[in-house]
């Protein structure tokens, strides 16, 4: 017998409230992009103009893809699978179902290591906020010898970074060892509230920042209207389209897995469409409203609006967040340890209400799989996210952090999500995902969303993917025009050829008998091949012993 | 701040405030839908 019956109800867990699991889906989303990567996007990308892309894209991927993922997850739930490979299995009767949902597993597993150790910052530096760390130090020297950058060798081990590193996985498995309700969901509850308490103090002592405040230079509106300004010329580049709809496709943590983790906990006629547009509405609130009055207005009033320019120049606000920030939060005299205080705690906030999401599928993957404890699983997680994670503390100075960040968090997220789109609407079929989709929805769809599911949400993602490829170095009209002149086409070393193709670097292993960054690359691509070869074992071992029961 | 920036700002933020706060609202005054398999 290929299919499960269906589950009995009584016999798995469920979630204890509807705000729960919206504050918990919200969580999993809200991440430390909402309020680093996108007030920078923005800001890069046409600014207001930026905004009319970036909408549109959550309309016609963005919600689509969150239905797509929580429909896939209640009706996975009730055959009693929680984690992708099951999940996508039941959608058909072909084999290699299950194998797709690998992904599910690999990218949580792998993002949860990187994931925690940057989380892990955000506690370490709640910690040195607290301590007047950054009143002696300047947070711009602090943070390359906080990661070991700082050292002559690309290998080594940072013991205060692995110190918070420890204690924050140690966290993240504690809380999920509690279970959905008492663990996930309590967190949730406490989480998400506390972040936009946190962020909305924070916001309104900066936009209220005057030129009577000491270190004051220039008006914070300044930094608004560098978010806001709309320059409409920046609608007719297609980069703007592509780092929108990248945008949208990022902080919504759809392809990963974990959205159809959370859902797959409802009852059959219990509601997704509600619940999944309230979640991504949320982390549009935290990251378009609250996102982008944080960082930048601050950071401008004090350093002024070019200064902001650089530093925001590559579409990150990292730079700004974490070794700007700090140090600016001096100039609010007794305050500035409870400002940065707040500022890294609601970003761990963010971080921890995501990387539970990460953790529960692949929990969910042993439990439901291999039948293993919940305490088990909890510990083995652990495990998986302690010897991993250490591959990224420890070469972090070699690139080690940015390959996880590159090939898990962004590349494999578009793939299978690529994939996903077209098993729901072609394999599964549109007719069935609809009334999977509206089946005890408490909002009524738009009949337009079947169509947008079917044709716009796939070709949308195609483009990512397509872009992500073959991203080129400067804009795309020039490497168009280039193209035709017979230039060939330059890739970016961003892109995922460029990567593959290791353009723009001297490729060598050893230089001067040193081991180079090539070589931490190389060898961190192989491992996270191997980590998707060994998940795919799994599944594989997984369902030969199921079939072999029957 | 200048006018354009002032209504790009006014209008995504009133979008995106009035479609949180309506779902939000309504996923708390709905209650959970019992579920038929479990009767």
């Amino acid at each position: 017998m290929r299919r499960e019956a269906r589950h009995t109800m009584t016999s798995r867990e469920s979630w204890g409230s509807r705000v729960g699991l919206v504050l918990a889906m919200a969580g999993n989303a809200v991440g430390l992009g909402n309020f680093l990567r996108f007030p920078a996007q923005a800001a890069q990308n046409g600014g207001g103009a930026f905004l009319i892309p970036y909408l549109v894209s959550f309309v016609l991927m963005g919600l689509p893809l969150l239905w797509v993922e929580w429909a896939i997850g209640r009706h996975g739930g009730q055959y009693g699978h929680h984690s992708a490979p099951g999940l996508l299995d039941v959608l058909g009767k072909q084999k290699w179902l299950k194998y797709v949902g690998v992904f599910g597993l690999f990218t949580n597993m792998t993002i949860a290591a990187y994931y925690t150790y940057l989380e892990s910052w955000t506690l370490a530096y709640v910690f040195h906020s607290i301590t007047g760390t950054f009143t002696t130090t300047d947070a711009t020297a602090f943070f390359p010898a906080y990661v070991g950058a700082n050292s002559a060798s690309i290998f080594t081990v940072p013991y205060e970074a692995l110190f918070w590193f420890l204690i924050t996985a140690a966290l993240n498995v504690w809380i999920l060892s509690r279970g959905l309700v008492k663990g996930i969901e309590m967190m949730a509850k406490i989480g998400m509230p506390v972040l936009l308490l946190f962020a909305a103090a924070l916001a309104i002592r900066g936009l209220t920042l005057g030129p009577d405040d000491p270190g004051v230079i220039q008006s914070p509106l300044a930094g608004l209207n560098f978010v806001w300004e709309p320059k409409v010329g920046g609608l007719l580049n297609p980069g703007t389209w592509l780092a929108a709809a990248g945008q949208i496709f990022f902080t919504l943590s759809v392809g990963m897995g974990s959205i159809h983790c959370y859902a797959s906990y409802l009852k059959a006629k219990q509601d997704v469409a509600l619940n999944g547009a309230s979640a991504g509405w949320m982390n549009e609130f935290v990251e378009v409203v609250l996102g982008s009055s944080v960082i930048i207005p601050i950071a401008t009033a004090y350093l002024g609006i070019a200064a902001v320019q650089a530093a925001t120049a590559g579409g990150s606000g990292f730079s700004l967040g974490f070794m700007t920030l700090p140090t600016l939060f001096n100039n609010w005299g007794v305050l500035a340890p409870v400002a940065g205080a707040i500022w890294f705690g609601l970003l761990f906030f963010a971080g921890i209400t995501s990387s539970m999401a990460m953790g529960q599928p692949l929990m969910a993957f042993v439990e439901d799989e291999y039948k293993m404890s919940r305490a088990k699983a909890s510990l083995l997680f652990g495990a998986a996210v302690l010897l991993l994670g250490f591959v990224c503390v420890w070469l972090y100075p070699g690139g080690a952090f940015d390959e996880f960040d590159f090939w898990t968090g962004t590349f494999a997220l578009v793939v299978f999500a690529l994939l996903e789109a077209f098993i729901f609407t072609r394999i599964f079929g549109m007719e069935k995902g609809w009334e999977e989709i509206t089946r005890g929805a408490d909002m009524k769809v738009p009949r337009i969303f079947r169509f947008i599911i079917m044709y716009i949400t796939p070709a949308f993602i195609t483009v990512i993917f397509v872009g992500a490829m073959i991203q080129p170095e400067g804009t795309w009209s020039g490497a168009i025009s280039g193209l035709f002149q017979g230039d060939g086409w330059p890739f970016s070393p961003a892109s995922v050829i460029g990567k593959v193709l290791h353009v723009g670097e001297e490729y060598v292993w050893f230089k001067d008998g040193q081991p180079t960054k090539a070589l931490v690359q190389d060898g961190v691509r192989t491992l996270l091949l191997l980590v998707f070869l060994g998940f795919g074992l799994l599944v594989r071992t997984a369902w030969k012993r199921k079939e072999a029961q029957v | 701040m200048t006018t354009n920036a002032w209504i790009m700002l006014g209008i995504t933020w009133s979008v995106v405030i009035f479609f949180t706060a309506k779902f939000f609202l309504k996923v708390m005054k709905t209650p959970i839908r019992p579920d038929d398999d479990e009767s």
